[in-house]
């Protein structure tokens, strides 16, 4: 008998498709965390500001308190996740040893690196990164990225950049399927990617770990288009706890994930939720202030 | 057609199968690649969300994902007394991890009202390994499938506690730990065969939905 190895690209990968058809949610305290297992959240995201607060406040956004990771992940007993700053490898070591189950390498934090992201090979505990387009995303699975979620515009509650990134990230997958293997040389010239793994995506139709929408989700019709353009999962950050109630907009957004392709779920789990969180429409932002624009 | 919508194509004998009829709870976690197992063995697959969904099935998986959630979606929308009542009618059921959970009799570190179908005669522990820092593959013997041993991963995976008198231990660590377990037409692994290529756990689970679409169709 073999003996058992931990942190290795299965089991990293793996936690990653067991959160498939879920709803991960951002939570900044232990009531929250409570409230988010309670409503059915597959995980949940430990963060010390959820990104409107951090878009508000401004400032630099770094790290969590590790007492408040603590705190979370002592509180429930779904999967705790956390974010570091691009680039920011101490971050992730920190986290590491805080021993949350996976690590968000995030643009919605200030990044601690303009030129490299994390050697995400180098941990035990895997990470999840941000990608608004196929390139990016197999630029994060070759640092070694276990899961990816597109980007959209965190902390705005407008859906449209979610949409736009999944739909590109899918559309490049379909592009990329109907390559000759001479093509598939340019491609990866064009992605800017490695060309094994472009390869792999044209012959499997998808990327080799699982996609996660993020960044706007505010209801539970936006989560089930995001399945319904392709997405394993979505992550609500402000939009659920900024909203009238919390409670009741988090189990709704669960089952709108589940029944995603059935419209009469949608209509009956979005009734009478109250005040949606304040949006602010993506189009209004100065370029400084895109999330989605920060990692390459 | 929108062709950027998810296709639902559940693997290469999606229509013309003419092997048991399983279904896959798909309500969240890793259902699809259950689903694929399952076809390429030959199975007629359907995806099970609602009661009328489980009418005329030789057989159910519940797969991996997230126990808690698989609880309160299969209560809110009805699935939960159907469920248990095909546990209770013999219905072959396969679970892997949240899916072990899901039958276990008896739940440990089960958050406030979390409940389980219920089935096997054990009691199973939720996350016993700890944080996914802890989750890791091995090699494991199970001398009811016989020859080579399975590479399991286990993803913060349960371990079966106590086996009661009706259940029977299928596999366990070498510390001793359970995590595998049979109990009639009921299977149980705190492990992933579904992601590792390992189908011997899916074809020993549809020789029992096999048996049971022979006997249903026997007039």
């Amino acid at each position: 008998m073999s003996t058992a190895e931990t942190g290795s690209s299965r089991v990293k990968r793996g936690l990653a498709e067991m959160l498939k058809g879920g709803v991960i949610m951002d939570v900044v305290t232990p009531e929250q965390a409570r409230i988010a297992e309670d409503a059915g959240a597959v995980a949940v995201m430990a963060l010390e500001r959820v990104p409107a607060d951090i878009r508000a406040q401004g400032g630099v956004a770094r790290m969590s308190d590790p007492d408040l990771i603590e705190a979370i992940i002592a509180e429930v007993s779904i999967p705790v996740m956390a974010k570091a700053r691009i680039g920011h490898f101490v971050e992730a070591q920190v986290l590491q040893a805080l021993d949350v189950d996976y690590i968000d390498e995030s643009e919605v934090l200030s990044p601690a690196d303009y030129v490299n992201h994390i050697d995400k090979w180098a941990f035990n505990t895997p990470f999840v990164c941000g990608a608004t387009n196929l390139g990016e995303a197999l630029r994060r699975i070759n640092e070694g990225a276990a899961m990816i979620r597109s980007k959209g515009e965190a902390g705005t509650g407008d859906v449209s950049e979610a949409t736009k990134h999944i739909r590109k990230i899918t559309s490049e997958i379909n592009m990329l399927r109907s390559m000759t293997k001479d093509e598939l040389y340019v491609a990866a010239k064009e992605l800017q990617a490695p060309y094994e793994l472009v390869a792999e995506v044209a012959e499997t139709g998808k990327l080799p770990v699982v996609l996660f929408t993020a960044g706007g989700v505010a209801t539970p019709a936006d989560a089930a288009m995001m399945m319904q353009l392709g997405a394993d999962g979505v992550f609500v950050g402000s939009g659920i706890f900024k909203s009238g109630n919390p409670q009741a907009r988090a189990a709704a957004v669960v089952k709108a994930t589940t029944f995603y392709d059935d419209p009469s779920v949608i209509a009956d789990v979005s009734r009478g939720l109250g005040e949606a969180m304040v949006g602010i429409n993506v189009g209004d932002l100065a370029a400084p202030h895109r999330l989605a624009e920060r990692g390459w | 057609m929108n062709t950027n919508l998810r296709s639902e194509s559940l693997g290469p004998a999606d229509a013309a199968s003419t092997g048991p009829r399983v279904g896959v709870l798909a309500l969240q976690g890793d259902f699809r690649e259950h689903a694929r197992v399952l076809s390429g063995l030959g199975a007629d697959v359907s995806l099970v969300r609602r009661p009328n969904e489980l009418a005329a099935l030789d057989g159910l998986v519940i797969p991996g994902g997230e126990s808690t959630v698989m609880d309160k979606l299969s209560r809110a929308y009805g699935l939960a007394e159907p469920l248990k009542a095909a546990i209770a009618d013999g219905l072959p059921v396969y679970g892997t991890c949240a899916g072990l959970i899901m039958l276990a009799d008896t739940l440990l570190d089960a958050i406030a009202d979390q409940q389980s179908l219920g089935g096997l005669d054990v009691v199973v522990r939720r996350n016993a390994f700890g944080s996914q820092n802890q989750s890791f593959e091995t090699d494991l013997d199970v001398p009811a499938l016989g020859g080579e041993p399975v590479h399991a991963v286990f993803i913060r995976g349960p371990v079966v506690e106590s086996v009661g008198p009706a259940a029977t231990p299928l596999a366990s660590l070498a510390d001793g730990r359970v995590v595998a377990v049979e109990q009639g037409n009921l299977l149980g692994t705190s492990f992933h065969p579904e992601i590792t290529g390992e189908h011997r756990f899916h074809e020993y689970f549809l020789e029992k939905a096999g048996r049971r679409a022979a006997a249903a169709r026997t007039p």
